[in-house]
């Protein structure tokens, strides 16, 4: 099948273990992003695809045919590094086009491509500039250029917009996103971001401190169903509540029953598990009223910052956050009574 | 008042670090053969006769010529040691690095006798070649130093990017590695040029009596009788320094040459 | 690519002609110098190939002894000059403007790469009665006929620092152009004059570098050669003059290779002691 394939790679420098036992099945045309905290190993990875480091164990297949022995100047990948790497002795159209002076092309068709390329991303009529009399989201333009040059079979990045101010960021990841659907390209990006991660990608997956792949699937299937108490955690924020399972669809969390509408497969009775429940999917009623699927606790603090309203419920020993609109906002005030709601469709159950 | 304190402080520095090269600039304008300041009349005949006189020019071309050679000799000493260096760190590497820098660190005269009896042993005691390659020797440090620094400025990823993007060891090297080590290869190649110009003791002890460089030349001029000359040669080899670091400092970038971080880390 | 190991002879291939140079050039001649130290001295001719000690034995001379002696006095004395006056001046080039800051450097450069012979006659000419200060010192008048001031042991002494001084101002630049402003900054707004703060902050964070500038500077004007022979009087000679008089006109090469290794061995010895006590008083202060 048509694509990149990992096959359990490792890699360790001496003793300390960077990727451990990871496969994966990227398809062609995506966009993926590596996700994870810092020293997850998911840089490491990204070089090891990009052939600047070689696997301690495992294979690297693209589209069935073995590449982990090709070195990185035989891949024909691009690659945008986290310090964007310009070469500053060289001009704008210089730094776009050194790929095709690699491969000897010539002159005036290496400046026909670096004038379409710098079209591409915005930047025509700079092609004569030098890097150092460029601003930071004009580096950036050029990096990505200059990694497309050759209509790469990968397009990685590692990190590159992690220099920008937040505005300009956010600017930027929507300008790739396009970017990478109008070419059709695999492209895989490196972040420890989660709303970059969600916001570009067709897939993502998301790395944990052990340096294993936690989970891979589409931004919408991890956040609403996170494979782990990590992803849960990592993803967005989650109520995670401990209990133990006591029916076929019911968790016991402190003498409190909760109905669950899935429930992972074999899931025997006493099992401990952990719930997790996103906190826009928690209302919160004023007083205490009874019904199923609630928890009890008091107001310990409100959190309104405009558009979103958050509600801090402290439950006796454990908390729960609720988040909504500003318009659905409960009737509530810090110290008083209140209510949780605790949908069973919003309630996941994962192993602890 | 701290502030009138530095000025006249930095003006005091600045006073005697001047004030023997305009003492010796207006010597040279004297119109007759004696030494005055303030001149008496003024004439430049002493530098057309440092420019015409057989016994000023030959010192001025073993001197242009030892400089020459010596410091691009010094700089092919330099150049694959440093890449060595940055691109394998390993510790015979080092060593040989330290080993390039003590020859400027130990008192000169050591190095000098060493030299000595090393070309008196090998039979080219006397001949301009034991000086060029002595030089070399002796001023490695310079370039290999220099080199150095500009090695480092090479960030990793730079060289990762050219590899991704086609780019194998040599032409990395050809594109990317030697554009960027290029000023700073320049820059050293002038230290060393500078420096080997100026140099009297290995000179002295490997060839003086054959090869006569200017600062022997000068030497000798200063134990058998003062000449106005003297002072134009010192005059021209001021101006040579100046206009060289000028031009380093002009186009190069001179406070990070010397060790001051990149003034965007500033 | 970068901070691999070399692997096989290849990879090493770049570094044999640097070895080769430095290994033939440097290491052999120097192995040669300590070697013939060791040899016998013919009289009239070179020397025997041999080994004994009678070379280090003649060292043991009143007139050794004062030079060495006389030698180090100067280099301490000049260091300890250049770096009090240099450690502020530098610090001052280091806070002006990147432009100033090229000018005094290329001013530096140039008087730095002045040979010996021209710093010396220059300062020969300064000194004189015929050119020299004192006709300025006249014209002012503040004297009344000019007078020679060289030689002698201060004019040396102004011939020396001004040979090391630019020396000594390249040493201690990298240090204080990368001292963090914000440092005197803040000892400022916790109400430190500035010259409170130049000598608590600035000095006492960089003890370290002004050490090894000491150390340096020591080092490098112990191999002041010509100034001693144009600007003192023959007392004021100083080792490296006495080396090469024994190589180059007493044809003494045994002696004047041992005096070198002495030379070596005692200035060696010198700037490990100074390190040693300049680390102790860190660790002191820590």
């Amino acid at each position: 099948m048509a694509g990149l394939t990992l096959e359990n790679i490792n890699k360790n420098f001496g003793s300390v273990v960077a990727v451990r036992d990871v496969t994966l099945l990227l398809p062609d045309g995506q966009f993926v992003c590596f996700l994870g905290p810092s020293g997850c190993g998911k840089t490491t990875l990204l070089r090891l695809i990009a052939g600047l480091e070689k696997p301690s164990r495992g294979r690297i297949l693209l589209d069935e045919e073995d590449i982990t022995h090709t070195p990185a100047h035989k891949r024909n990948f691009g690659m945008v590094f986290q310090s964007l790497a310009l070469f500053p002795h060289l001009t704008v159209g210089e730094n776009v086009s050194y790929s095709l002076r690699v491969r000897k092309t010539g002159k005036a068709i290496r400046r026909q491509r670096a004038r379409e390329l710098l079209d591409l991303v915005k930047l025509s009529g700079l092609i004569d500039r030098h890097i150092s009399q460029l601003s930071g989201g004009q580096r950036q333009r050029v990096a990505m250029a200059r990694a497309l040059a050759i209509e790469p079979r990968l397009f990685l990045l590692d990190e590159p917009l992690s220099a920008l101010d937040a505005k300009l960021r956010e600017d930027m990841q929507l300008e790739l996103r396009m970017l990478q659907q109008r070419l059709a390209v695999t492209t895989i990006l490196v972040t420890h971001d989660q709303r970059e991660a969600m916001t570009m990608s067709d897939l993502v997956v998301v790395m944990g401190p052990d340096n294993r792949v936690h989970q891979m699937g589409s931004p919408l299937e991890i956040y609403r169903n996170p494979a782990d108490t990590f992803v849960a955690d990592f993803i967005g924020t989650s109520n995670l509540l401990d209990g133990t399972c006591s029916g076929p669809r019911e968790i016991t969390v402190r003498g409190v029953r909760l109905e669950i509408s899935e429930m992972p497969d074999g899931m025997a009775l006493d099992t401990t598990v952990t719930v997790s429940v996103r906190p826009e999917e928690v209302h919160v009623l004023p007083g205490t009223e009874e019904g199923g699927n609630r928890l009890y606790g008091s107001v310990s603090f409100v959190r309104d910052v405009g558009s979103s309203v958050e509600i801090y419920l402290d439950c006796g020993g454990f908390q729960i956050v609720s988040q909504s609109t500003p318009k659905g906002r409960p009737a509530v005030k810090q110290g008083d009574r209140a209510t949780a709601v605790l949908p069973p469709t919003a309630c996941v159950v994962l192993r602890s | 008042m701290s502030k009138t304190l530095r000025n006249i402080f930095l003006g005091l520095v600045l006073f005697l670090l001047s004030g023997p090269l305009v003492v010796v600039s207006g010597v040279s304008l004297n119109a007759k053969k004696r030494l005055f300041f303030p001149p008496e009349g003024l004439s430049l005949r002493w530098y057309v006769e440092l420019l015409t006189e057989n016994s000023w020019l030959i010192p001025v071309k073993n001197s242009l010529t030892i400089a020459f050679t010596s410091s691009l000799l010094a700089l092919s000493i330099a150049l694959p040691l440093a890449y060595f260096l940055w691109r394998y760190r390993v510790f015979y590497a080092r060593a040989l690095f330290t080993l390039g820098i003590s020859p400027f660190i130990l008192p000169p005269v050591i190095t000098a006798l060493g030299f000595l009896s090393f070309w008196v042993t090998v039979g080219l005691y006397g001949m301009m070649i034991a000086t060029i390659i002595s030089h070399a020797i002796f001023f490695v440090t310079l370039p290999l130093v220099t080199i150095s620094l500009g090695f480092e400025s090479i960030d990793h990823e730079i060289v990762e990017a050219a590899e991704t993007m086609g780019a194998n060891s040599r032409t990395v090297f050809g594109t990317v590695i030697f554009p960027m080590v290029r000023p700073y290869m320049i820059s050293g190649y002038a230290f060393a040029f500078v420096l080997s110009l100026n140099e009297y003791i290995v000179a002295y002890m490997v060839a003086g009596f054959t090869v006569e460089t200017l600062p022997i030349k000068i030497f000798n001029s200063l134990r058998y009788g003062y000449t106005p000359v003297m002072a134009s040669v010192t005059v021209v080899f001021v101006l040579l320094a100046a206009l060289i670091f000028g031009l380093i400092g002009r186009f190069g970038d001179l406070p990070k040459l010397l060790g001051a971080l990149n003034p965007e880390d500033q | 690519m970068i901070g691999e190991k070399p692997k096989g002879i290849r990879a090493h291939l770049t570094l044999v002609y640097p070895a080769l140079m430095l290994g033939i050039f440097f290491i052999v001649p120097f192995g040669l110098m300590a070697a013939v130290s060791f040899f016998h001295r013919q009289p009239g001719g070179f020397y025997i190939p041999g080994f004994e000690l009678a070379n280090y034995k003649n060292l043991y001379t009143v007139l050794f002894g004062r030079t060495l002696l006389f030698s180090l006095f100067v280099a301490g004395l000049s260091a300890a000059i250049c770096v009090s006056i240099g450690f502020p001046f530098t610090f001052f080039i280091t806070r002006m403007k990147r432009r100033a800051q090229v000018v005094w450097l290329v001013l530096l450069m140039s008087v730095l790469s002045l040979s010996e012979v021209i710093v010396g006659f220059a300062w020969s000419l300064l000194l004189s009665r015929t050119a020299g200060l004192s006709n300025l010192f006249v014209w002012f008048g503040l004297m009344e006929r000019s007078v020679a001031w060289y030689p002698g042991f201060v004019a040396l002494l102004f011939g020396i620092c001004y040979l090391a001084f630019p020396y000594t101002v390249l040493v201690l630049y990298p240090p204080l152009s990368r001292l963090d402003p914000a440092l005197p900054e803040a000892a400022q707004t916790l109400g430190a004059s500035p010259m409170r703060t130049f000598f608590t902050v600035v000095v006492g964070s960089l003890r370290n570098a002004i050490v090894a500038a000491f150390v340096m500077v020591f080092v490098f004007t112990l191999g002041a050669y010509l100034l001693p022979q144009i600007l003192g009087r023959p007392r004021h000679w100083t080792l490296s003059v006495l080396i090469t008089d024994a190589a180059i006109y007493q044809t003494n090469m045994p002696l004047a290779a041992a005096m070198a290794i002495f030379f070596m061995f005692v200035s060696l010895v010198l700037v490990a002691l100074t390190m040693i006590i300049g680390k102790g008083k860190k660790i002191k202060t820590v």
